[in-house]
């Protein structure tokens, strides 16, 4: 079953054709989306693919130029201050007051959205991200980590339907990143939806449905097989001496599309099997010990960019 | 210890050139402000104001007193704008500041003096800026002098006197004294709101817009109207903390006289705090960062300190100048605070400076609403 096809008041967000055009520049191309309720949906793309703007565009930060569409049910044209008021936002840059406490913060976003017995509110939200011992410390004194903890908690506050995102876990430790996505399942299976755009291929695998986006065009999406799938991507692997001259010599055949070191393997893929085992054989050394895997879904979004860069250049 | 380098030199140079070009508001200010500034201190300043607005109350309406009242017509320091009837219509044009000065030409001018008994002009003038009033005063004597010596002639020579044919009294009213600090010390009340309040407000939404948490706050339901007037709410209270240190001050430092009602003084303060709150929310959502809305903030203190009458006469500047004078709300504040403080004016005597300021307020919270973009488009 597509998503397209699912019942539509089981659609956080459903739109189609969203287009963003800056100056002559169209940033976000005619997206269509649908993510179902209770679904962690992952956003990929390169810096510049358009994520960012297509966020603000469905949180009502910015009218988009084209397209129509309903986030939570609301016109995401006409209806923004509804759709503001059901949404948590998470900004790529940190964008809470660095000179107010937690407490303060979490208190003024409560109050900003009238969080009805906003005391317990607060301390309820603190308590559940272990802020609570940290409640008087300025949030700009936070490290990055903390920061996002924060960041996390005063977008929960008003117990949003949808939670949008964006790169919330860039520069956090592993650690960090770990315990940030168990939350973020949990809170998906209570029933929030989810979109979130990262750059961490771990990531990505976690998330139960992914969209690809380069140059502002949605280049693949579905579930992590469908997408693998989709790709038709063949991946050999190939260890031994000398790599760095057959990655070389690699480049310049027919049918290798991405030749990209892995430690002391290489990895070589095409989208053509036939072409791909003609160059390895023209290639061939028995020095080196050739294997094909399946492609990793860096491999997958790599050539996606690649195929992207080639046909809008 | 490394050496110095001309190459890392030229390098930070260069860098800051860039930046500088970046920064087209910042550029703009650096050629604006001081061609403002040359504007202001070279066209628009003038210590010695003409064409002061004067009333003539002539109960004589002999030769001499035509002749006299011709000359200061043709004098440029007086522009002879009403004729007041009556001593109580003329009480009222000084009061409401529409005249400076009253000059009083007694029933038997033209006989007196040609008997000699040197008549007296009483010169009723407005004193609450000393430096308004003083020039022209001295000058009246002269010219006096002048033209009634020319009519003297023949066997009337006589009469020119040593001390001049004509005795002139000057009443000073407001500030009988001429002390400078009556009229400095309650002008600095709205020159101290303008600076504080139009710098404080400039900054506060840009430093949202610089920090990031412009973002957040509009992901958020909150509405423009919110924002502004959350954010200008807090100031009035500290706007109210500076007049009532400025009141302290003037009545307990320099013993500035208070003869009108301290109540209208703090009502009218709300307006005005609130056209300045309105100004610097409005270069708030015009600049792209804090320093552009600090510069714009003084760009705008600037004419507020030197065309609003508060450093020079307001009468001493040319039309141009009294016309952008009369477009900023501390022009018409001071009026309001000389005239209740020093005049005792009331309610009815500061009406006509109290619409500028609510026309002001109008138009700046327009503009800022207009302006704070609820999207980031």
């Amino acid at each position: 079953m597509t998503a397209a096809a699912a019942n539509p008041a089981e659609l956080a967000i459903d739109v189609t054709g969203i287009t963003k055009r800056f100056g002559q520049k169209t940033v976000v191309n005619a997206i269509d989306l649908q993510v179902r309720r209770g679904e962690i949906y992952g956003f990929l793309g390169p810096n510049g693919s358009g994520k960012t703007t297509f966020i603000r565009m469905l949180c009502g930060l910015l009218t988009p130029d084209g397209g129509q569409g309903t986030c939570l049910g609301f016109d995401v044209l006409k209806q923004q201050a509804e759709i503001k008021r059901q949404v948590g936002y998470m900004t790529q840059k940190f964008s809470y007051y660095e000179d107010l406490s937690l407490r303060e913060n979490l208190d003024f976003i409560a109050r900003i959205y009238d969080v009805p017995d906003r005391a317990t509110a607060v301390q309820r939200s603190l308590d559940r991200l272990g802020l609570a011992n940290r409640s008087t410390q300025l949030a700009g004194q936070l490290s990055g980590g903390w920061k996002q903890r924060l960041a996390l908690a005063a977008c929960l506050i008003h117990s949003p339907k949808l939670l949008l995102l964006d790169e919330p876990t860039a520069g956090v430790d592993p650690k960090a990143r770990r315990e940030f996505w168990e939350e973020i399942h949990q809170l998906a299976a209570d029933g929030l939806t989810v979109l979130i755009t990262t750059h961490y291929m771990d990531e990505a695998e976690r998330c139960h449905r992914l969209a690809y986006l380069a140059y502002g065009n949605l280049l693949a999406r579905g579930t992590l097989p469908e997408v693998l799938a989709g790709a038709q991507l063949t991946t050999w692997v190939v260890a031994g001496p000398g790599l760095r001259e057959l990655a070389a010599a690699l480049k310049k055949l027919d049918g290798v599309e991405q030749v990209v070191a892995f430690g002391t393997t290489l990895h070589v893929s095409g989208r053509d099997p036939q072409k791909i085992e003609a160059a390895i054989a023209a290639v061939r050394d028995p020095r080196h010990e050739w294997k094909q895997i399946r492609s990793g879904l860096e491999d997958v979004f790599i050539s996606l960019m690649d195929t992207a860069k080639d046909n809008f250049a | 210890m490394p050496r110095f380098t001309f190459h890392r030199l030229w390098a930070i140079v260069l860098k800051e050139f860039i930046q500088m070009k970046r920064d087209r508001v910042t550029f703009a200010m650096m050629v604006g402000i001081p061609l403002m500034q040359l504007m202001l201190f070279g066209f628009a300043i003038n210590s010695d104001p003409k064409h002061l607005p004067a009333a003539v109350r002539a109960a004589d309406q002999g030769p001499f007193a035509r002749t006299l009242v011709a000359a200061l017509r043709n004098s440029d320091y007086f522009t002879l704008t009403r004729e007041a009837p009556t001593e109580a219509e003329a009480d009222r044009l000084l009061k409401l500041g529409d005249v400076q000065f009253v000059i009083n030409i007694p029933e038997d001018f033209s006989r007196q003096l040609l008997r000699g008994e040197r008549p007296t002009v009483l010169i009723e003038a407005d004193a609450t800026d000393p430096a308004a009033t003083g020039p022209a005063l001295s000058a009246v004597r002269a010219i006096a002098s002048t033209v009634l010596s020319r009519d003297l002639t023949g066997p009337n020579a006589r009469l020119r006197g040593a001390d001049g044919p004509v005795d002139f009294q000057v009443h000073a009213h407001y500030n009988p004294e001429n002390i400078t600090q009556y009229n400095v010390v309650p002008g600095l009340m709205g020159v101290v709101l303008t600076m504080t309040m139009v710098v404080i407000t400039a900054l506060a939404i840009t430093r949202e817009r610089e920090r990031g948490t412009m973002e957040n706050l509009l992901a958020t339901p909150v509405r423009p109207f919110e924002v502004m007037v959350g954010k200008i709410l807090p100031y009035i209270v500290v706007g109210y903390i500076q007049v009532s240190l400025i009141l302290l001050a003037a009545r307990f430092i320099f013993g500035v006289p208070m003869v009108g009602n301290l109540a209208l003084v703090y009502a009218v303060a709300l307006l005005f705090i609130a056209c300045n709150l309105a100004m610097g929310i409005t270069f708030s959502s015009l600049a792209q960062n804090q320093l552009q809305a600090v510069q714009m903030a003084f760009f705008f203190f600037l004419p507020s300190i030197l065309l609003s009458g508060f450093m020079f006469p307001f009468r001493g500047m040319p039309e141009w100048a009294q016309w952008v004078g009369s477009c900023l709300p501390n022009t018409h504040f001071l009026r309001i605070v000389r005239g209740i403080l020093l005049k005792g004016n009331g309610l009815a005597e500061i009406a006509p400076e109290l619409w500028p300021l609510a026309l002001f307020l109008i138009i700046a919270m327009t503009i800022g609403v207009k302006r704070y973009r609820q999207t980031l488009d």
